[in-house]
Protein backbone atom coordinates (compact mmCIF):
# COMPACT_ATOMS: atom_id res chain seq x y z
CA UNK A 1 0.00 0.00 0.00
CA UNK A 2 2.69 2.45 1.06
CA UNK A 3 4.83 1.43 -1.86
CA UNK A 4 1.97 2.07 -4.24
CA UNK A 5 1.35 5.47 -2.76
CA UNK A 6 5.00 6.41 -3.21
CA UNK A 7 4.82 5.53 -6.89
CA UNK A 8 1.72 7.69 -7.33
CA UNK A 9 3.44 10.50 -5.50
CA UNK A 10 6.52 10.21 -7.71
CA UNK A 11 4.36 10.08 -10.82
CA UNK A 12 2.53 13.23 -9.71
CA UNK A 13 5.81 15.01 -9.00
CA UNK A 14 7.16 14.08 -12.42
CA UNK A 15 3.94 15.13 -14.15
CA UNK A 16 4.10 18.39 -12.21
CA UNK A 17 7.60 19.01 -13.51
CA UNK A 18 6.50 18.23 -17.06
CA UNK A 19 3.52 20.59 -16.75
CA UNK A 20 5.82 23.20 -15.22
CA UNK A 21 8.00 23.31 -18.33
CA UNK A 22 5.01 24.05 -20.53
CA UNK A 23 3.60 26.66 -18.16
CA UNK A 24 7.05 28.27 -17.94
CA UNK A 25 7.13 28.57 -21.73
CA UNK A 26 3.69 30.23 -21.75
CA UNK A 27 4.73 32.56 -18.93
CA UNK A 28 7.96 33.50 -20.73
CA UNK A 29 6.07 34.85 -23.75
CA UNK A 30 3.70 36.94 -21.66
CA UNK A 31 6.55 38.15 -19.43
CA UNK A 32 8.64 39.11 -22.44
CA UNK A 33 5.89 41.37 -23.78
CA UNK A 34 5.20 42.89 -20.39
CA UNK A 35 8.86 43.29 -19.45
CA UNK A 36 9.85 44.95 -22.70
CA UNK A 37 6.78 46.83 -23.95
CA UNK A 38 5.09 47.31 -20.56
CA UNK A 39 1.79 46.04 -21.94
CA UNK A 40 -0.11 42.93 -20.85
CA UNK A 41 -1.46 40.85 -23.69
CA UNK A 42 -4.70 39.66 -22.08
CA UNK A 43 -5.34 37.81 -25.34
CA UNK A 44 -2.08 35.83 -25.12
CA UNK A 45 -3.79 32.44 -24.69
CA UNK A 46 -6.04 33.22 -27.66
CA UNK A 47 -2.93 33.54 -29.82
CA UNK A 48 -2.08 30.04 -28.61
CA UNK A 49 -5.59 28.94 -29.57
CA UNK A 50 -5.12 30.31 -33.11
CA UNK A 51 -1.80 28.46 -33.28
CA UNK A 52 -3.51 25.22 -32.24
CA UNK A 53 -6.10 25.72 -35.00
CA UNK A 54 -3.23 26.42 -37.37
CA UNK A 55 -1.70 23.06 -36.45
CA UNK A 56 -5.07 21.32 -36.80
CA UNK A 57 -5.67 22.64 -40.30
CA UNK A 58 -2.10 22.16 -41.50
CA UNK A 59 -2.05 18.55 -40.30
CA UNK A 60 -5.64 17.39 -40.80
CA UNK A 61 -6.68 19.50 -43.79
CA UNK A 62 -3.47 19.99 -45.76
CA UNK A 63 -1.98 16.69 -44.69
CA UNK A 64 1.37 18.09 -43.60
CA UNK A 65 3.42 15.97 -41.21
CA UNK A 66 3.57 17.32 -37.66
CA UNK A 67 7.20 18.44 -37.88
CA UNK A 68 6.58 20.40 -41.09
CA UNK A 69 3.42 22.00 -39.75
CA UNK A 70 4.97 23.16 -36.48
CA UNK A 71 7.39 25.78 -37.93
CA UNK A 72 4.58 27.14 -40.12
CA UNK A 73 2.21 27.44 -37.16
CA UNK A 74 4.93 29.21 -35.15
CA UNK A 75 5.47 31.62 -38.04
CA UNK A 76 1.72 32.31 -38.32
CA UNK A 77 1.42 33.20 -34.65
CA UNK A 78 4.63 35.28 -34.79
CA UNK A 79 3.11 37.33 -37.61
CA UNK A 80 -0.09 37.60 -35.58
CA UNK A 81 1.93 38.91 -32.61
CA UNK A 82 3.60 41.52 -34.83
CA UNK A 83 0.21 42.55 -36.26
CA UNK A 84 -1.27 42.78 -32.76
CA UNK A 85 1.51 45.20 -31.90
CA UNK A 86 1.22 47.28 -35.06
CA UNK A 87 -2.56 47.52 -35.12
CA UNK A 88 -3.52 47.62 -31.44
CA UNK A 89 -0.56 48.27 -29.12
CA UNK A 90 1.54 50.78 -31.08
CA UNK A 91 -1.28 53.35 -31.35
CA UNK A 92 -1.92 52.96 -27.60
CA UNK A 93 1.70 52.90 -26.46
CA UNK A 94 1.39 56.13 -24.51
CA UNK A 95 -2.23 55.62 -23.47
CA UNK A 96 -3.32 54.78 -19.92
CA UNK A 97 -2.56 51.14 -18.97
CA UNK A 98 -6.28 50.43 -18.47
CA UNK A 99 -6.95 51.36 -22.11
CA UNK A 100 -4.21 49.00 -23.30
CA UNK A 101 -5.63 46.28 -21.07
CA UNK A 102 -9.15 46.79 -22.39
CA UNK A 103 -7.92 46.86 -25.99
CA UNK A 104 -6.08 43.53 -25.70
CA UNK A 105 -9.10 42.22 -23.77
CA UNK A 106 -11.16 43.24 -26.79
CA UNK A 107 -8.81 41.31 -29.04
CA UNK A 108 -9.42 38.26 -26.82
CA UNK A 109 -13.15 38.35 -27.62
CA UNK A 110 -12.53 39.15 -31.28
CA UNK A 111 -10.29 36.07 -31.62
CA UNK A 112 -12.70 33.85 -29.66
CA UNK A 113 -15.68 34.99 -31.70
CA UNK A 114 -13.73 34.73 -34.93
CA UNK A 115 -12.75 31.15 -34.10
CA UNK A 116 -16.35 30.30 -33.21
CA UNK A 117 -17.67 31.69 -36.50
CA UNK A 118 -14.89 30.36 -38.68
CA UNK A 119 -14.19 26.97 -37.12
CA UNK A 120 -17.36 26.18 -35.13
CA UNK A 121 -17.50 25.03 -31.54
CA UNK A 122 -16.48 21.43 -32.21
CA UNK A 123 -13.55 19.98 -30.30
CA UNK A 124 -10.85 19.06 -32.80
CA UNK A 125 -7.59 17.22 -32.52
CA UNK A 126 -4.68 16.23 -34.70
CA UNK A 127 -5.56 12.59 -34.65
CA UNK A 128 -2.06 11.91 -33.39
CA UNK A 129 -1.88 9.86 -30.23
CA UNK A 130 1.59 9.44 -28.87
CA UNK A 131 2.17 6.32 -26.80
CA UNK A 132 2.33 6.29 -23.03
CA UNK A 133 5.61 5.36 -21.45
CA UNK A 134 5.24 2.74 -18.73
CA UNK A 135 8.10 2.75 -16.33
CA UNK A 136 8.15 1.23 -12.84
CA UNK A 137 4.35 1.26 -12.57
CA UNK A 138 4.25 4.92 -13.64
CA UNK A 139 2.40 6.21 -16.69
CA UNK A 140 4.11 9.10 -18.43
CA UNK A 141 2.83 10.27 -21.79
CA UNK A 142 5.32 10.92 -24.57
CA UNK A 143 3.43 14.07 -25.55
CA UNK A 144 4.16 15.53 -22.12
CA UNK A 145 7.79 14.47 -22.21
CA UNK A 146 8.16 15.97 -25.69
CA UNK A 147 6.41 19.18 -24.61
CA UNK A 148 8.69 19.48 -21.61
CA UNK A 149 11.87 18.90 -23.60
CA UNK A 150 10.95 21.24 -26.45
CA UNK A 151 9.74 23.93 -24.03
CA UNK A 152 13.09 23.82 -22.23
CA UNK A 153 15.01 24.00 -25.51
CA UNK A 154 12.82 26.93 -26.63
CA UNK A 155 13.47 28.78 -23.39
CA UNK A 156 17.21 28.08 -23.65
CA UNK A 157 17.27 29.52 -27.18
CA UNK A 158 15.46 32.65 -26.00
CA UNK A 159 17.94 32.95 -23.12
CA UNK A 160 20.90 32.69 -25.50
CA UNK A 161 19.33 35.21 -27.87
CA UNK A 162 18.68 37.65 -25.03
CA UNK A 163 22.18 37.40 -23.55
CA UNK A 164 24.46 36.73 -26.52
CA UNK A 165 23.20 39.14 -29.21
CA UNK A 166 23.09 42.92 -29.31
CA UNK A 167 19.46 42.77 -30.39
CA UNK A 168 18.63 40.63 -27.34
CA UNK A 169 20.65 42.94 -25.10
CA UNK A 170 18.74 45.92 -26.47
CA UNK A 171 15.45 44.09 -25.81
CA UNK A 172 16.50 43.51 -22.19
CA UNK A 173 17.71 47.06 -21.78
CA UNK A 174 14.85 48.95 -23.39
CA UNK A 175 12.48 48.00 -20.58
CA UNK A 176 14.61 50.06 -18.19
CA UNK A 177 14.69 53.29 -20.14
CA UNK A 178 12.51 53.76 -23.19
CA UNK A 179 13.75 57.25 -23.98
CA UNK A 180 17.47 56.67 -23.98
CA UNK A 181 17.53 53.76 -26.43
CA UNK A 182 16.77 55.85 -29.53
CA UNK A 183 19.62 58.17 -28.50
CA UNK A 184 21.97 55.19 -28.60
CA UNK A 185 20.90 54.63 -32.19
CA UNK A 186 18.21 52.04 -31.50
CA UNK A 187 14.93 52.20 -33.39
CA UNK A 188 12.57 51.52 -30.47
CA UNK A 189 9.60 50.79 -32.74
CA UNK A 190 11.60 48.05 -34.45
CA UNK A 191 12.63 46.53 -31.10
CA UNK A 192 8.99 46.40 -30.01
CA UNK A 193 7.94 44.80 -33.28
CA UNK A 194 10.64 42.13 -33.02
CA UNK A 195 9.75 41.48 -29.37
CA UNK A 196 6.06 41.11 -30.29
CA UNK A 197 6.90 38.67 -33.07
CA UNK A 198 9.09 36.72 -30.62
CA UNK A 199 6.28 36.70 -28.04
CA UNK A 200 3.95 35.43 -30.78
CA UNK A 201 6.46 32.77 -31.81
CA UNK A 202 6.60 31.51 -28.21
CA UNK A 203 2.79 31.33 -28.16
CA UNK A 204 3.01 29.41 -31.44
CA UNK A 205 5.55 26.98 -30.00
CA UNK A 206 3.32 26.43 -26.97
CA UNK A 207 0.41 25.81 -29.35
CA UNK A 208 2.35 23.10 -31.20
CA UNK A 209 3.02 21.34 -27.89
CA UNK A 210 -0.42 21.81 -26.34
CA UNK A 211 -2.23 20.52 -29.41
CA UNK A 212 -0.63 17.12 -28.80
CA UNK A 213 -2.29 16.93 -25.38
CA UNK A 214 -5.54 18.85 -25.68
CA UNK A 215 -8.34 19.22 -28.19
CA UNK A 216 -8.68 22.68 -29.70
CA UNK A 217 -11.91 24.68 -29.53
CA UNK A 218 -12.60 28.44 -29.55
CA UNK A 219 -12.53 28.68 -25.74
CA UNK A 220 -9.45 26.55 -25.10
CA UNK A 221 -7.52 29.71 -24.17
CA UNK A 222 -9.60 30.00 -21.02
CA UNK A 223 -8.14 26.78 -19.64
CA UNK A 224 -4.57 28.09 -19.53
CA UNK A 225 -4.76 31.88 -20.07
CA UNK A 226 -5.66 32.75 -16.46
CA UNK A 227 -3.04 30.32 -15.10
CA UNK A 228 -0.34 31.86 -17.29
CA UNK A 229 -1.29 35.33 -16.18
CA UNK A 230 -1.32 34.36 -12.51
CA UNK A 231 2.07 32.65 -12.81
CA UNK A 232 3.52 35.84 -14.27
CA UNK A 233 2.06 37.91 -11.44
CA UNK A 234 3.29 35.37 -8.87
CA UNK A 235 6.81 35.55 -10.29
CA UNK A 236 6.63 39.32 -10.59
CA UNK A 237 5.34 40.65 -13.93
CA UNK A 238 8.22 41.04 -16.34
CA UNK A 239 10.59 38.98 -14.16
CA UNK A 240 11.74 36.09 -16.39
CA UNK A 241 13.40 34.04 -13.65
CA UNK A 242 10.49 34.65 -11.26
CA UNK A 243 8.03 33.44 -13.88
CA UNK A 244 10.12 30.32 -14.46
CA UNK A 245 10.21 29.43 -10.75
CA UNK A 246 6.52 30.27 -10.26
CA UNK A 247 5.52 28.05 -13.20
CA UNK A 248 7.16 24.98 -11.65
CA UNK A 249 5.82 25.79 -8.19
CA UNK A 250 2.31 26.27 -9.52
CA UNK A 251 2.44 23.12 -11.64
CA UNK A 252 3.62 21.12 -8.64
CA UNK A 253 0.75 22.36 -6.48
CA UNK A 254 -1.74 21.49 -9.22
CA UNK A 255 -0.25 18.06 -9.73
CA UNK A 256 0.18 17.13 -6.06
CA UNK A 257 -3.13 18.72 -5.08
CA UNK A 258 -4.84 16.62 -7.70
CA UNK A 259 -3.20 13.46 -6.31
CA UNK A 260 -5.22 13.44 -3.10
CA UNK A 261 -8.54 14.12 -4.73
CA UNK A 262 -9.94 15.28 -8.07
CA UNK A 263 -7.67 17.18 -10.44
CA UNK A 264 -9.85 20.26 -9.92
CA UNK A 265 -8.75 20.35 -6.29
CA UNK A 266 -5.24 20.95 -7.52
CA UNK A 267 -6.43 24.12 -9.21
CA UNK A 268 -8.35 25.22 -6.11
CA UNK A 269 -5.21 24.80 -4.00
CA UNK A 270 -3.01 26.54 -6.58
CA UNK A 271 -5.27 29.57 -6.85
CA UNK A 272 -5.69 29.75 -3.08
CA UNK A 273 -1.91 29.68 -2.81
CA UNK A 274 -1.74 32.53 -5.29
CA UNK A 275 -4.19 34.65 -3.29
CA UNK A 276 -2.25 34.06 -0.07
CA UNK A 277 1.03 34.91 -1.82
CA UNK A 278 -0.46 38.17 -3.02
CA UNK A 279 -0.77 39.16 0.63
CA UNK A 280 2.70 37.96 1.59
CA UNK A 281 4.72 38.96 -1.48
CA UNK A 282 2.59 41.27 -3.60
CA UNK A 283 5.49 42.24 -5.87
CA UNK A 284 6.25 38.62 -6.78
CA UNK A 285 8.23 35.68 -5.45
CA UNK A 286 11.68 36.99 -6.27
CA UNK A 287 11.02 40.66 -5.64
CA UNK A 288 13.65 42.42 -3.61
CA UNK A 289 12.38 43.78 -0.35
CA UNK A 290 12.27 47.55 -0.59
CA UNK B 1 29.81 71.22 -40.25
CA UNK B 2 26.64 72.26 -38.42
CA UNK B 3 24.51 75.18 -39.58
CA UNK B 4 21.47 76.09 -37.49
CA UNK B 5 19.14 78.77 -38.78
CA UNK B 6 16.08 80.40 -37.21
CA UNK B 7 15.51 77.59 -34.73
CA UNK B 8 12.23 77.93 -32.80
CA UNK B 9 10.62 75.63 -30.23
CA UNK B 10 7.25 76.44 -28.75
CA UNK B 11 5.64 74.42 -25.94
CA UNK B 12 2.03 75.61 -26.03
CA UNK B 13 2.28 79.37 -25.72
CA UNK B 14 5.79 79.27 -24.25
CA UNK B 15 8.72 79.95 -26.55
CA UNK B 16 11.56 77.82 -25.16
CA UNK B 17 13.85 78.68 -28.07
CA UNK B 18 13.28 81.79 -30.17
CA UNK B 19 14.95 82.27 -33.53
CA UNK B 20 18.43 80.99 -32.68
CA UNK B 21 21.04 80.68 -35.44
CA UNK B 22 24.63 79.51 -35.14
CA UNK B 23 27.35 77.58 -36.92
CA UNK B 24 29.87 75.07 -35.71
CA UNK B 25 33.08 74.53 -37.67
CA UNK B 26 34.76 71.13 -37.96
CA UNK B 27 37.18 70.48 -35.11
CA UNK B 28 35.82 73.26 -32.96
CA UNK B 29 34.70 73.17 -29.32
CA UNK B 30 31.70 75.46 -28.90
CA UNK B 31 30.55 76.27 -25.37
CA UNK B 32 26.83 76.80 -24.86
CA UNK B 33 25.98 78.57 -21.64
CA UNK B 34 22.98 80.27 -20.07
CA UNK B 35 20.95 80.20 -16.88
CA UNK B 36 18.48 77.41 -16.09
CA UNK B 37 15.56 77.45 -18.52
CA UNK B 38 17.44 79.52 -21.09
CA UNK B 39 16.85 76.88 -23.78
CA UNK B 40 20.21 75.06 -23.86
CA UNK B 41 18.81 71.59 -23.31
CA UNK B 42 15.90 72.30 -25.67
CA UNK B 43 18.40 73.09 -28.42
CA UNK B 44 20.27 69.86 -27.64
CA UNK B 45 17.03 67.90 -27.75
CA UNK B 46 16.25 69.27 -31.21
CA UNK B 47 19.78 68.62 -32.46
CA UNK B 48 19.64 65.00 -31.25
CA UNK B 49 16.07 64.47 -32.48
CA UNK B 50 14.32 63.96 -29.14
CA UNK B 51 11.66 66.34 -30.45
CA UNK B 52 11.33 68.26 -33.72
CA UNK B 53 11.73 72.07 -33.91
CA UNK B 54 8.61 74.20 -34.36
CA UNK B 55 10.44 76.10 -37.09
CA UNK B 56 13.94 76.54 -38.45
CA UNK B 57 16.56 74.42 -40.12
CA UNK B 58 19.38 72.22 -38.83
CA UNK B 59 21.91 71.27 -41.50
CA UNK B 60 24.57 68.71 -40.62
CA UNK B 61 27.28 68.24 -43.25
CA UNK B 62 25.04 70.03 -45.73
CA UNK B 63 21.96 67.87 -45.14
CA UNK B 64 18.78 68.83 -43.34
CA UNK B 65 18.31 66.75 -40.18
CA UNK B 66 15.61 68.75 -38.36
CA UNK B 67 12.77 66.43 -37.35
CA UNK B 68 14.59 63.15 -38.07
CA UNK B 69 14.13 60.45 -35.39
CA UNK B 70 17.01 60.15 -32.90
CA UNK B 71 18.35 56.83 -34.18
CA UNK B 72 18.75 58.28 -37.69
CA UNK B 73 20.54 61.35 -36.38
CA UNK B 74 22.94 59.27 -34.31
CA UNK B 75 23.67 57.06 -37.32
CA UNK B 76 24.65 60.20 -39.24
CA UNK B 77 27.27 60.98 -36.61
CA UNK B 78 25.84 63.14 -33.85
CA UNK B 79 26.45 61.60 -30.43
CA UNK B 80 25.10 62.86 -27.15
CA UNK B 81 25.72 62.62 -23.42
CA UNK B 82 23.18 63.46 -20.75
CA UNK B 83 23.20 65.85 -17.85
CA UNK B 84 22.02 63.01 -15.64
CA UNK B 85 23.85 59.76 -16.52
CA UNK B 86 21.41 57.10 -17.64
CA UNK B 87 23.26 53.78 -17.90
CA UNK B 88 21.46 50.45 -18.05
CA UNK B 89 22.08 49.12 -14.56
CA UNK B 90 21.27 45.52 -15.43
CA UNK B 91 24.00 45.46 -18.10
CA UNK B 92 27.75 45.51 -17.51
CA UNK B 93 29.81 48.60 -18.29
CA UNK B 94 31.13 46.91 -21.42
CA UNK B 95 27.64 45.86 -22.59
CA UNK B 96 26.37 49.41 -22.15
CA UNK B 97 29.12 50.83 -24.32
CA UNK B 98 29.16 48.01 -26.90
CA UNK B 99 25.39 48.32 -27.30
CA UNK B 100 25.78 52.01 -28.13
CA UNK B 101 28.62 51.09 -30.50
CA UNK B 102 26.57 48.48 -32.31
CA UNK B 103 23.34 50.41 -32.82
CA UNK B 104 24.91 53.87 -32.94
CA UNK B 105 27.05 52.89 -35.90
CA UNK B 106 24.14 51.34 -37.77
CA UNK B 107 24.64 47.69 -36.75
CA UNK B 108 27.89 47.03 -38.58
CA UNK B 109 29.22 43.98 -36.80
CA UNK B 110 29.83 42.58 -33.33
CA UNK B 111 33.59 42.85 -33.75
CA UNK B 112 33.34 46.49 -34.80
CA UNK B 113 31.07 47.32 -31.84
CA UNK B 114 33.33 45.58 -29.33
CA UNK B 115 36.42 47.26 -30.71
CA UNK B 116 34.69 50.66 -30.55
CA UNK B 117 33.66 49.93 -26.96
CA UNK B 118 37.21 49.00 -25.96
CA UNK B 119 38.65 52.13 -27.53
CA UNK B 120 36.00 54.36 -25.96
CA UNK B 121 36.47 52.85 -22.50
CA UNK B 122 40.24 53.20 -22.75
CA UNK B 123 39.85 56.80 -23.91
CA UNK B 124 37.76 57.85 -20.89
CA UNK B 125 39.75 55.71 -18.47
CA UNK B 126 37.20 53.06 -17.47
CA UNK B 127 38.03 49.35 -17.09
CA UNK B 128 37.74 47.40 -20.35
CA UNK B 129 37.09 44.23 -18.32
CA UNK B 130 33.92 42.73 -19.78
CA UNK B 131 32.42 41.78 -16.44
CA UNK B 132 32.85 45.10 -14.63
CA UNK B 133 29.51 46.18 -13.20
CA UNK B 134 27.86 49.60 -13.42
CA UNK B 135 27.05 49.40 -9.71
CA UNK B 136 29.75 51.05 -7.67
CA UNK B 137 30.64 53.69 -10.24
CA UNK B 138 30.66 57.11 -8.58
CA UNK B 139 29.44 60.36 -10.11
CA UNK B 140 32.70 60.78 -12.02
CA UNK B 141 32.62 57.16 -13.23
CA UNK B 142 29.04 57.47 -14.47
CA UNK B 143 29.93 60.63 -16.39
CA UNK B 144 32.82 58.75 -17.98
CA UNK B 145 30.45 55.92 -18.90
CA UNK B 146 28.09 58.42 -20.56
CA UNK B 147 31.00 59.80 -22.53
CA UNK B 148 32.21 56.33 -23.51
CA UNK B 149 28.72 55.40 -24.76
CA UNK B 150 28.60 58.52 -26.91
CA UNK B 151 32.15 57.95 -28.23
CA UNK B 152 31.40 54.32 -29.14
CA UNK B 153 28.79 55.54 -31.62
CA UNK B 154 31.72 57.07 -33.58
CA UNK B 155 30.31 60.59 -33.66
CA UNK B 156 31.65 63.39 -35.82
CA UNK B 157 29.86 65.88 -33.59
CA UNK B 158 29.51 65.29 -29.85
CA UNK B 159 26.80 67.04 -27.85
CA UNK B 160 28.04 67.07 -24.25
CA UNK B 161 25.24 68.05 -21.87
CA UNK B 162 26.41 69.70 -18.63
CA UNK B 163 28.89 66.96 -18.23
CA UNK B 164 30.58 68.27 -15.11
CA UNK B 165 27.70 68.76 -12.67
CA UNK B 166 28.27 66.83 -9.42
CA UNK B 167 32.06 66.60 -9.74
CA UNK B 168 34.71 68.10 -7.45
CA UNK B 169 37.25 70.65 -8.73
CA UNK B 170 39.88 68.08 -9.54
CA UNK B 171 37.46 65.77 -11.39
CA UNK B 172 36.10 68.78 -13.25
CA UNK B 173 39.53 69.75 -14.53
CA UNK B 174 40.17 66.16 -15.63
CA UNK B 175 36.84 66.00 -17.46
CA UNK B 176 37.51 69.28 -19.24
CA UNK B 177 40.91 68.00 -20.34
CA UNK B 178 39.18 64.83 -21.53
CA UNK B 179 36.89 66.79 -23.87
CA UNK B 180 39.89 68.62 -25.26
CA UNK B 181 41.72 65.31 -25.81
CA UNK B 182 38.67 63.89 -27.56
CA UNK B 183 38.78 66.80 -29.95
CA UNK B 184 42.57 66.78 -30.38
CA UNK B 185 43.12 63.01 -30.67
CA UNK B 186 39.88 61.82 -32.27
CA UNK B 187 39.10 64.95 -34.27
CA UNK B 188 35.56 65.09 -32.91
CA UNK B 189 33.76 68.42 -33.02
CA UNK B 190 32.08 69.26 -29.69
CA UNK B 191 29.23 71.41 -28.46
CA UNK B 192 29.46 71.63 -24.69
CA UNK B 193 26.59 72.77 -22.52
CA UNK B 194 27.74 73.69 -19.04
CA UNK B 195 26.78 75.53 -15.88
CA UNK B 196 30.27 75.82 -14.48
CA UNK B 197 31.79 78.63 -16.48
CA UNK B 198 35.37 78.76 -15.27
CA UNK B 199 36.41 75.35 -16.56
CA UNK B 200 34.42 75.70 -19.76
CA UNK B 201 36.06 79.01 -20.62
CA UNK B 202 39.48 77.40 -20.39
CA UNK B 203 38.76 74.68 -22.94
CA UNK B 204 36.30 76.02 -25.53
CA UNK B 205 37.23 77.87 -28.72
CA UNK B 206 34.04 79.93 -28.83
CA UNK B 207 31.10 80.54 -26.51
CA UNK B 208 27.45 81.17 -27.22
CA UNK B 209 25.23 82.59 -24.47
CA UNK B 210 21.48 82.04 -24.27
CA UNK B 211 18.89 83.80 -22.15
CA UNK B 212 15.12 83.23 -22.25
CA UNK B 213 15.50 81.19 -25.43
CA UNK B 214 17.43 83.86 -27.33
CA UNK B 215 21.07 84.16 -28.27
CA UNK B 216 22.45 87.23 -26.51
CA UNK B 217 26.16 86.87 -27.18
CA UNK B 218 28.66 84.82 -29.14
CA UNK B 219 32.40 84.99 -29.52
CA UNK B 220 35.75 84.17 -27.94
CA UNK B 221 35.65 83.35 -24.21
CA UNK B 222 37.39 86.60 -23.29
CA UNK B 223 35.01 88.71 -25.38
CA UNK B 224 31.90 87.01 -24.07
CA UNK B 225 32.86 87.16 -20.43
CA UNK B 226 33.38 90.92 -20.68
CA UNK B 227 30.17 91.50 -22.69
CA UNK B 228 27.97 93.75 -20.49
CA UNK B 229 24.78 91.95 -21.56
CA UNK B 230 26.20 88.60 -20.54
CA UNK B 231 27.39 89.95 -17.21
CA UNK B 232 23.99 91.51 -16.63
CA UNK B 233 21.71 88.56 -17.38
CA UNK B 234 23.83 85.57 -16.57
CA UNK B 235 27.09 86.06 -14.80
CA UNK B 236 25.91 88.49 -12.14
CA UNK B 237 28.13 88.17 -9.13
CA UNK B 238 30.08 85.35 -10.79
CA UNK B 239 31.55 87.74 -13.36
CA UNK B 240 34.70 88.43 -11.40
CA UNK B 241 35.29 84.76 -10.78
CA UNK B 242 34.88 84.00 -14.47
CA UNK B 243 37.20 86.74 -15.60
CA UNK B 244 39.75 85.57 -13.09
CA UNK B 245 39.43 82.04 -14.45
CA UNK B 246 39.91 83.25 -18.01
CA UNK B 247 42.96 85.28 -16.98
CA UNK B 248 44.38 82.25 -15.20
CA UNK B 249 43.78 80.06 -18.22
CA UNK B 250 45.66 82.49 -20.42
CA UNK B 251 48.57 82.10 -18.06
Amino acid sequence: MLEHFDIFLLEAVINGILLGGLLALLALGLNLIFGVIDVTWICYAELVMIGMYGMYFLVQYYGLPYYAAAPLAILIVAVLGALLHLLVIAPLLNAAPINQLLATGGVLFVLQSFATVAFGIDFRNLGIRLPVLQFADMHLSYSRLLAFGVALIGMLLVYLFMTRTFLGTAIRAIAQDRQIMPLMGVDAGRIYLITSALGGALAGLAACLLVLQYDVHPFVGLSFGPITFIICVLGGLGNFVGGFVAAFLFAQIISLGGLYSDLEWGYVLAFAFFIVMMFIRPAGLLARRS
Amino acid sequence: MLVVEGLVKRFGGFKAVNNVSFKVARGEILGLIGPNGSGKSTIFNMLSGTFPPTAGSIKFEGEEIAGLPPHRIINRGIGRTFQIPRPFHRLTIFENVALAGYFGQGRLSRANAEEAAERALAMVGLPTDRRASVEGLGAAGLKKLELAKALATAPKLLLADESLGGLDDNEMEQAADMLRRIRDELGITIIWVEHIMGVLMRVVDRVMVLDHGEKISEGLPAEVSSDPRVIEVYLGTDANAVQAAVARARG
